[in-house]
């Protein structure tokens, strides 16, 4: 098969269109749930998403994406609700009762999945892959349905876009300013119920939580905006989504949905170790380099209290001495003193065992020091 | 027109009972403030000071009770409220800048649909340089310290250019220099006439900052002007033992009050 006729494969295009649809979507609403500390409400969905599933296959006796889709939102909505309802009338925290809702509804999933199976219906075929997804099965019609979610979505967080912003950020002061926050709250759950619908197909229920989640925190790691970040975690998302399917489609046999989990999977690890500021290797290298600062600014700081102590500002201060009141070794924070011009060093007088050899404060060395001690407010002395 | 209830208060709450989980936070709150005072809102922890704030913004719902702002219920007087919620309240790692959260302020006003454009950009940037924040307008909000923070929640409150302010804690856990700064800017909006009540957690400077208190301990201990109601008596009523932890200097009056509160009531 050449590169042409791979491109114009039916199934690899609707793989590829289903995938990237899929990013766009859970890449924007997921930046909102992460935000709103709510990670785990994307995975409480899809697992729910499963008796409606099977309810809407049972209902259609076929497999009908229509009426599967809607078993899906539907059941997941009314785990959204399930959990609302435990956690605002009882003493349950949200993970707990998100924790609940979740493993309740997918048992209850598993279960009508092999009631079904049991069913021998010859159309039942295929079902159970929706708990892992099979993106070859996505056809033009389910496209259809799931670019109009899509772009039903976008939409409305494109028009609602300071709304669902400030009530992300502060709801109490939202609720202040009279926005029916509750109203913003459940219209954001139901959208992030129907992302996790559109990649049901795709990348099944067990993974859609990863879906939702990693391509906003991949973006938080390097945007400072929410308009940067959403943005961000759409392009994530969609790039994920088409590499993993390309991936997929290159190598036949390999499932789609997990290699684009994958994908986005790994787009979060390069973040969190590399974005600038936030990332791993940043903050690493950050302590380290105010770690050698400090120490040299305490051996500098040493010098300074024992001139002044002795009122000499030549005044020789021995290695020994200074080892000794660091408790280690200083040599290569005098060292890199001596570089800089801030100290000179004395050869040990004959008549002292010292082996070392003594350092004393240049003018540049004293001023320097004194710096130092009048930005810590000289709350040293 | 129906006539108004208590409209020469600027807060009048009458009856107020909130519960959680049938467990009384505030009973039988009458509290009234007038107009163009600085009040302060004090009482030991788990008083219900916040809570009484948020009830009367309608953030909790309320068992009984009604509460009035200028003789009208508050989803009609919105827009003359100005409200700091606790700095803690919000994840300061949101992604946004110091000078977009003092636009939200300005949100209730857009009203729906309507994006914040250059105006607004202006308004919140005036309201910055009233706190002293102008130079970290563009600043990442989980760059700035503290007091920073609560400076900005204040500016977000000023540009809401309200008749009543409500403000939660605003002087905990910040620096002295805050503190000052707060306390000038909180004393200038009660002298263009506007009416400030904050939830205050500090015994100390109450007398210094605040010319009328209400003393809170789920029920209402003493409410008036701060030099009748800041007595040794009342602040036993509220704090029960704790207030054997208080220095008795306390007590005595201040040795240099800013303003004198005397002079500042009719």
């Amino acid at each position: 098969m050449t590169m042409l006729d791979w491109l114009q494969d039916y199934t690899i295009q609707n793989v590829v269109i289903g995938a990237a649809l899929l990013g766009l979507i859970s890449g924007v609403l997921g930046s909102f749930a992460v935000l709103r500390k709510q990670s785990l409400l994307g995975d409480t969905l899809s697992h729910a998403a499963l008796p409606g599933v099977c309810i809407g296959f049972i209902i259609a006796g076929t497999r009908n994406m229509g009426s599967i889709l809607l078993g899906a939102l539907v059941s997941g909505a009314l785990a959204a609700l399930l959990m609302l309802v435990l956690t605002r009338n009882s003493r349950l925290k949200t993970d707990a009762g998100l924790g609940i809702t979740l493993s309740t509804f997918f048992a209850l999933g598993v279960v009508l999945l092999t009631y079904i199976q049991g069913m021998n219906n010859a159309s039942q075929g295929g079902l159970d892959s929706f708990l892992f997804g099979q993106a070859a099965a996505t056809l033009r019609s389910d496209l259809w349905i799931m670019g109009g979610i899509t772009v039903a979505a976008l939409g409305l967080v494109a028009l609602l876009w300071k709304e669902f912003k400030l009530v992300s950020f502060d709801p109490g002061f939202a609720a202040s300013l009279g926005l029916p926050v509750v109203w913003l709250d459940v219209l954001l759950t139901v959208m992030i119920a129907l992302a996790v619908v559109v990649g049901l197909q795709m990348v099944g229920v067990v993974l859609m939580a990863a879906m939702v989640i990693a391509p906003a925190v991949a973006a938080r790691q390097w945007s400072h905006r929410l308009e940067g970040m959403v943005t961000l975690a759409a392009v994530i998302g969609v790039s994920g989504g088409i590499f993993g399917a390309l991936l997929s489609a290159l190598s036949r046999g390999l499932a789609t949905g997990p290699l684009i989990i994958l994908s986005v999977s790994s787009v979060v690890l390069v973040s969190l170790l590399f974005a600038p500021e936030r990332g791993f290797v940043w903050e690493a290298v950050r302590l380290r380099r105010s770690r050698r600062r400090l120490r040299y600014q305490q051996v500098l700081t040493t010098l300074y209290q024992l001139a002044a102590a002795h009122a000499d500002s030549t005044y020789r201060s021995g290695q020994g001495m200074i080892d000794t009141y660091h408790g280690i070794s200083t040599q290569r924070a005098l060292h890199k003193l001596h570089r800089r011009g801030y100290v000179v060093h004395h050869a040990p007088p004959p008549e002292e065992p010292n082996t070392a050899g003594q350092w004393v404060l240049t003018p540049a060395g004293l001023s320097e020091a004194e710096r130092i001690l009048e930005s810590l407010g000289r709350e040293e002395l | 027109m129906a006539e108004l209830h208590e409209p020469n208060l600027a807060l009048h709450v009458e009856d107020l009972t909130v519960s959680y989980q049938s467990k009384p936070v505030l009973w039988d709150i009458d509290f009234d403030v007038p107009p163009g005072v600085m009040a302060a809102i004090v009482g030991p922890n788990g008083a219900g000071k916040s809570t009484l704030i948020k009830s009367v913004l309608g953030l909790v719902p309320v068992v009984a009770g009604h509460v009035t702002l200028f003789g009208r219920p508050y989803k009609d007087q919105r827009r003359r409220v100005g409200y700091v919620p606790q700095r803690s309240s919000v994840d300061w790692d949101f992604p946004t800048t110091a000078l977009d959260v003092v636009t939200m302020g300005l949100y209730g006003r857009l009203g729906w649909l309507k994006r914040p454009g250059r105006r607004e950009r202006q308004e919140a940037m005036q309201a910055l340089e009233k706190v002293g924040m102008q130079d970290f307008a563009q600043r990442q909000i989980s760059q700035l310290s503290g007091g920073q923070q609560q400076r900005v929640f204040l500016a977000r409150a000023l540009v809401q250019n309200a008749d009543v302010y409500f403000l939660d804690e605003p002087m905990a856990g910040v620096d002295a220099t805050t503190e000052k700064a707060i306390v000038d800017i909180l004393r200038r909006l009660r002298d263009e006439g506007k009416t400030v009540i904050v939830v205050h957690h500090d015994l100390q400077t109450v007398r210094t900052y605040f010319d009328w208190l209400l003393l809170l301990n789920v029920r209402v201990v003493a409410q008036g002007e701060v030099g009748d109601v800041y007595t040794a008596a009342n602040l036993r009523k509220a704090y029960g033992g704790q207030i054997a932890l208080l220095d008795e200097s306390a007590f005595l009056p201040p040795q240099e009050r800013d303003v004198p509160v005397t002079e500042k009531l009719p």
